[in-house]
């Protein structure tokens, strides 16, 4: 049944967030960008709002609600409206967990899921991005290779959030036989496994706000355990569907933020004489960004739907990100016009979002829903 | 709960609305090119397909609400032809309006006959506050004179209901909604309009010369003028809140068509089309094909969504505006888009994508251009009169 309703629960998740993301969130966001850090504080509150531990199985220790990639993207979509790189780095930790939760073996859920129950923030990453020009998800240069019992991993991986203090990395690899989707593997590797470099933390145009890195894996080893989904591998489809599901929610909440800040600002400005908003070159920038944020946002909820009912996410989530990533650079784009002189001055957020936009529109793997 | 999946029943009737589509698409080439035609009531066909709204009695609270599935209808509907239908469905536009605006008593003497609706005149277009046509009340007539075009189902309408001033100094609040029947004597069907596309569509001209009409043809009997504002305007604007997101539907049932039959010689031309790749990926035909696709996707959803308020009982008036700009500026691009990647085979009139290039053009300007309809969001959003944002 097409229904545009979120459950009770749902709405109650969103509104909480709403008001998080306005009064916690939002002031940190120029600072975290200006100094490239994101204090733990805020990490552990949006932790202590149980993001992440309430949809794990209480017989790992977390909270029992029902695992709802659609509820993470309404959440994801809130605290973007925040800001972008924090909304990032707080849900960093699900990029690497809810894998875990949708793929792993028993074992390995039962070893790394109560990482994720406690009261304070655990950094633990996914790393699929690979620096390189021509970086496909479907064409990863990072390999396994099957050696002896376990495997070996090489290649290199951008765009790592919070590796600086991650335990773990869930590393996305091309194994050797297979291609396409069937050829995507991910691995369990600690921060100390012999092998791994983490390199400084990178110096990027946005999300300036969640200190990411490289990694370089030299010929790591890893056991046959180390493998999402045991000896049956992972579902490669859904990986990258509920990543680029993630993305598109975080676009969304990006372009919120821009389209509610130029909003007044439009009515305010004088020129000639008027608000500029009065006039209808500017009003219409104005239409255009409330309709194309209603487009994302039933592309994203589609798409999340499609993995909350375990379906081929495959399509609704390329769609949707690719859609997000059109409409939200030119959101950015057109607010920071409509501040004129003053979009390009550091004390207005909507440089930031400009920013943020760009670099947002061309990641693929960062986190999950 | 968020849901965009279909449940079995909505898939039977979609299934079969596609099924009559198939057939209607059959003529659509044929009354296209003989556009002083027009196509029947009732296709040769229809005597082997049950009536599709039998398919309604088996439906419950679980299925898709009933707005919902009716703009997925429309859609189905459009995908086959702009015009050509299994069976064409009784009323016009003009039914609307006396259902908004007439009395008991006018509705149930004029409800059995099909009404067209004259707004749009030689003049004016979307400033439809802009009506020259005049009604001069004469002892117990109103004479009307003045000239409409654009009058959808002008032609084979019984009736129409006419927008005229009574008072041209009271600019909107002049204007009042008049019932006048075909063969009252004054009242001149002048030509079918010759256009772009929908071109099997009765589209006609009138001209009203001295048409006397009775004083009770006056839709709700209410001949004041009131002062101030433009309440009695603003009533009837409303109807079409309703119809703007049925306008967007028709627009991308030939959109989807055309995506559809682009994606399938694409194919057979050995391009292949996945959503997995990234931009490095995929061709460029792949890549623009996806972005249209995008584009159709997004202007569907903003669609249902402005019908699912409605059917929740929930404000919509924003939506209905937003889901009308976005269809009508999606479908302009992906029949544009469609053409452009099958190049000589787009444009050859041995297919129907040209045609559907030439039909979905309209659907960014009736019924408010793109350009009225972010009008009005722009003064939503901002709080603003129509006399701050003009």
């Amino acid at each position: 049944m097409i229904s545009f309703g979120p459950t009770e629960e749902q709405a109650m998740v969103r509104d909480t967030l709403r008001e998080f993301a306005s009064k916690e969130i939002r002031p940190l966001a120029r600072e975290c960008d200006e100094t490239a850090t994101v204090p733990d504080a805020i990490l552990d509150a949006a932790w202590q709002l149980g993001l992440v531990s309430t949809q794990i199985p209480e017989v790992y220790g977390g909270g029992g609600e029902p695992r709802s990639p659609i509820t993470n993207v309404l959440a994801l979509e809130e605290l973007a409206f925040g800001d972008a790189a924090l909304a990032i780095a707080a849900l960093s930790p699900a990029g690497f967990a809810m894998p875990i939760l949708d793929m792993g073996t028993d074992e390995q859920k039962k070893t790394y899921l109560p990482l994720f129950t406690g009261e304070r923030f655990h950094a633990a990453s996914l790393a699929l991005v690979e620096p390189s020009p021509v970086f496909d998800a479907l064409d990863l240069r990072t390999v396994a290779e099957p050696k002896g019992d376990g495997f070996v991993l090489s290649g290199r991986k951008s765009f790592v959030p919070l590796a600086d203090r991650a335990s773990h990395f869930l590393v996305v690899a091309r194994s050797t036989a297979r291609e396409g989707f069937a050829g995507l593997d991910a691995f369990i590797v600690p921060r100390d496994a012999h092998g791994l470099e983490i390199s400084p933390l990178e110096k990027n145009l946005g999300l300036r706000g969640v200190p990411s890195a490289g990694l370089v894996l030299d010929r790591v080893e890893v056991g046959r355990a180390a493998r999402l989904g045991g000896d049956a591998g992972i579902d490669g489809r859904r990986l990258v569907a509920s990543s680029r599901t993630a993305l598109a929610a975080v676009m969304l909440g990006l372009s919120r933020a821009v389209m509610e800040y130029a909003l007044p600002y439009a009515k305010d400005r004088i020129a000639f004489g008027e608000a500029i908003a009065r006039r209808q070159t500017v009003a219409f920038w104005l239409s255009d960004m409330r309709i194309e944020i209603d487009s994302m946002r039933w592309l994203t909820w589609q798409s999340g739907s499609s993995l909350e009912k375990g379906a081929d996410a495959t399509r609704t989530s390329h769609l949707a990100r690719q859609y997000a990533a059109d409409a939200s650079m030119k959101i950015a784009d057109d607010g920071l016009q409509v501040l004129g002189g003053h979009g390009f001055i550091r004390e207005h957020p909507v440089e930031l979002w400009y920013r943020s936009a760009r670099t947002l529109g061309v990641l693929e793997g960062t986190l999950a829903v | 709960m968020i849901d965009f999946e279909l449940t079995s029943n909505d898939k039977k009737l979609l299934d079969a609305v596609r099924t009559e589509a198939l057939v209607a698409r059959q003529y659509a080439r044929h009354y296209d090119e003989h556009e002083h035609e027009f196509p029947p009531d009732e296709l040769p066909e229809a005597k082997d397909f049950p009536n599709v709204w039998s398919l309604f009695a088996g439906r419950t609270a679980d299925d898709t609400s009933m707005g919902v599935i009716s703009l997925l209808m429309t859609m189905g509907q459009t995908w086959g032809d702009y015009s050509v239908r299994m069976r064409r469905g009784k009323g016009g536009l003009g039914n609307a309006a006396l259902r908004a605006a007439g009395t008991p008593e006018q509705q149930a003497k004029w409800n059995d006959l099909t009404l067209a609706m004259a707004i749009t005149e030689p003049g004016c277009g979307s400033d439809s506050a802009g009506v020259q046509c005049t009604a001069v009340l004469d002892g117990d007539e109103w004479v009307v004179n003045g000239e409409k075009i654009f009058v959808t189902t002008g032609c084979r309408a019984d009736g129409v209901v006419v927008w005229a001033t009574i008072d041209k100094s009271a600019g909107r609040a002049g204007i009042k909604s008049f019932l006048i029947e075909k063969g009252t004597p004054g009242f001149v069907v002048a030509h079918k309009e010759k256009k772009l596309g929908i071109r099997a569509d009765d589209t006609a001209a009138y001209v009203f010369q001295n048409c006397r009409i009775p004083r009770g043809n006056l839709l709700g009997l209410d001949e004041s003028i009131p002062r101030q504002g433009s309440g009695g305007f603003r009533g009837v604007m409303k109807t079409f809140n309703m119809t703007r997101p049925g306008v967007a539907a028709i627009g991308l049932g030939m959109a989807e068509a055309a995506l559809d039959f682009t994606r399938e010689q694409l194919e057979k031309a050995g391009a292949r089309i996945e959503y997995g790749p990234g931009i490095h990926g995929q061709s460029a035909a792949a890549q623009k094909f996806l972005r249209l696709e995008g584009q159709f996707e997004a202007a569907k959803l903003t669609t249902l969504h402005a019908a699912w308020l409605g059917d929740n009982r929930q404000p919509n008036n924003d939506e209905a505006s937003i889901c009308k700009a976005k269809a009508g500026a999606a479908v302009r691009e992906i029949t544009q888009g469609c053409i452009e990647l099958l190049g000589p085979l787009g444009i050859s009139r041995e297919h129907l994508l040209e045609k559907w290039f030439r039909d979905v053009r309209i659907t960014d300007i009736y019924e408010g251009t793109g350009q009225i309809q972010r009008l009005i969001l722009a003064r939503s959003l901002l709080g603003y009169t129509s006399k701050e944002l003009k």
